[in-house]
C-alpha cells in the first residue's frame, strides 16, 4: 500500500513546484533545486551548447535553459555549502528502472546511489 | 595510433583538423575526392554523427572510409540517436577498425533537423558518455563485463565557450576533462572577448587540456547571418555582421575576419591548433593555412 502511496504524494508535492518528472533518482539539492529532467535532453551533467544569448533553451525558445536557471540559483540561494560543491558533481546515467518510483524510498533505500557495475568517476586530482 | 595524439600530447606543434563533409551518395569516389582536399593541410578530421539532426552515412562507417583515403578520423558520437549500450558498440565499432579518436557531443536537438517528429534519446549526456569511454578504455563495458583486451581511446569534446551560462563553460570544461577528454574542439564562436575568458579559465582549472578553437571560411554576410540565426548556441555580434555587410568587398572581408580569429584564437592559452569549417570551397582554404604559416603535408600516408 506505501509503496503505492509514496510514489503518489511524492508527485503531487513535486510535480507543481519543480515540475518533477518522477525519475526515482532525485538530485535537486545538487542543482539549485531545478529539475535537470524537465532540460528536453534530461541532461544530467550541464547545459549542453545550444543555449541562445539570451539564455533561453535550444529546443523551446521561451523556456529558460534550465541549466542556466541552476546555475543562477546554485549562486544565489541560501542553499546549504555542501550542496552547492556538489553542482559540478559527474552524475551517472539515469536509471530506467527506478522511473515512476518514489525518489524518496530509493533515498532511504540506497538504490538511488546504485550504479552500473563498471561506472567509477576519476578523483579530481587524476 | 593515434597521430593526433601523439602531436597533441608529445609535441608543441600546432594541429589543424576539420570537418569531413557528410556523405550521402556518389560512394567511395565522393569520400576519396573529399579526402584528397583536406588530407594536405589536416591532422585529423571529423567523421561526424547525423550533424544538425540530419540522417547521412554513419558515424564508423564514416571514418573507416576516411581511414581507406590516407585521413586520420576522429569519430564523432552524438547522445541524441542511441542509447549506451549503441554508444557502447559505436566505440567497440571503431577500436576493431583501428580508429582510436572519438569525440563525445551532446548533439543538436531532432527539432533543429529534417525529423523533428523522430523520438529523441538521450540516454545518457556528453559528460556521461565521456567517462563511459574512458571505462571502455580501462577494460570493462559500463556493466562491468570485462574486455581483453581493453580498446585505446584518444577521448575528445566540444564545448560552447560563448553560450550561456559563461562562466560555468569552463567548470563544464573541467568536468568533461575529469570524465576523461583530453581535447576540446570548440564551437564556433565570433566573441574573442568570451573565447579569451575561457581559455584563460581552462588553462588555470586544467592546464592539460588541450583547446582547439572553431574557425569558419564564409562568403559573405548571409553565411554569417543565417549561423546567427539558425545554429543553435552561435550568436554573431551586430557590428561584425554589419562590417562584413558593408563592406566594399564582403566576401574578402569575410576572409580577414576568419582570419583575424584565427590568429587571435592561436594566441590563447591552452590553444594547441584550429578546427577550420570550410563553406566556400574556394582558394581561401589554401590562403588561410599558408596565412598562418602552415604548409601543405607533401604526401598522404597509409595511417
Amino acid at each position: 500500500m506505501l509503496k503505492k502511496l509514496l510514489p503518489f504524494i511524492e508527485h503531487v508535492i513535486k510535480e507543481p513546484v519543480w515540475d518533477c518528472r518522477m525519475c526515482g533518482q532525485c538530485v535537486l539539492h545538487s542543482t539549485g533545486m531545478t529539475c535537470p529532467m524537465t532540460c528536453p535532453k534530461t541532461l544530467r551533467n550541464g547545459p549542453c551548447g545550444g543555449v541562445r544569448e539570451n539564455g533561453n533553451c535550444e529546443v523551446k525558445p521561451e523556456m529558460q535553459c534550465i541549466w542556466v536557471k541552476a546555475y543562477d540559483r546554485t549562486i544565489s540561494l541560501p542553499l546549504p555549502k555542501v550542496w552547492k560543491e556538489h553542482y559540478n558533481e559527474l552524475r551517472p546515467p539515469v536509471n530506467m528502472q527506478l522511473q515512476g518510483t518514489s525518489s524518496w524510498v530509493n533515498l532511504v533505500t540506497k538504490r538511488d546511489q546504485q550504479v552500473p557495475g563498471g561506472w567509477s568517476v576519476q578523483d579530481a586530482g587524476h | 595510433m593515434s597521430m593526433l595524439r601523439e602531436k597533441l600530447e608529445n609535441t608543441t606543434e600546432q594541429v589543424f583538423t576539420a570537418e569531413f563533409p557528410s556523405v550521402d551518395g556518389g560512394g567511395m569516389a565522393r569520400v576519396e575526392k573529399n579526402a584528397a582536399r583536406l588530407a594536405p593541410w589536416f591532422d585529423a578530421v571529423n567523421a561526424t554523427d547525423n550533424p544538425a539532426a540530419h540522417a547521412h552515412t554513419s558515424n564508423t562507417t564514416t571514418a573507416i572510409a576516411m581511414k581507406m583515403y590516407g585521413l586520420e578520423p576522429i569519430m564523432q558520437i552524438v547522445c541524441r540517436d542511441k542509447n549506451r549500450l549503441a554508444i557502447q558498440s559505436d566505440m567497440m565499432g571503431a577500436s576493431l577498425h583501428g580508429i582510436t579518436n572519438i569525440s563525445l557531443l551532446t548533439g543538436d536537438d531532432v527539432t533543429a533537423g529534417d525529423e523533428p517528429e523522430a523520438r529523441r534519446v538521450f540516454d545518457v549526456d556528453s559528460a556521461q558518455a565521456i567517462n563511459i569511454a574512458r571505462i571502455l578504455a580501462t577494460g570493462k563495458y559500463l556493466s562491468g563485463r570485462k574486455i581483453d583486451p581493453a580498446p585505446d581511446f584518444y577521448i575528445g569534446a566540444v564545448e560552447n565557450a560563448a553560450a550561456p551560462p559563461f562562466d560555468y563553460r569552463i567548470q563544464r570544461a573541467l568536468k568533461k576533462h575529469r570524465a576523461g577528454a583530453q581535447f576540446l574542439q570548440l564551437q564556433i564562436c565570433y566573441h574573442p572577448d568570451r573565447l579569451e575568458a575561457f581559455c584563460k579559465g581552462v588553462a588555470e582549472v586544467a592546464p592539460d587540456l588541450k583547446l582547439i578553437p572553431t574557425v569558419v571560411l564564409l562568403k559573405g554576410a548571409r553565411g554569417l547571418s543565417f549561423m546567427n540565426d539558425k545554429v543553435p548556441g552561435i550568436d554573431v555580434p551586430v557590428g561584425t555582421l554589419a562590417r562584413i555587410q558593408n563592406a566594399s568587398d564582403p566576401s574578402n572581408e569575410a576572409y580577414k575576419l576568419t582570419l583575424e580569429l584565427a590568429t587571435h584564437a592561436l594566441t590563447l592559452p591552452n590553444v594547441r591548433g584550429l578546427h577550420v569549417t570550410d563553406f566556400r570551397h574556394d582558394h581561401t582554404l589554401e590562403d588561410l593555412m599558408n596565412d598562418l604559416g602552415q604548409t601543405p603535408r607533401s604526401s598522404i600516408t597509409n595511417r
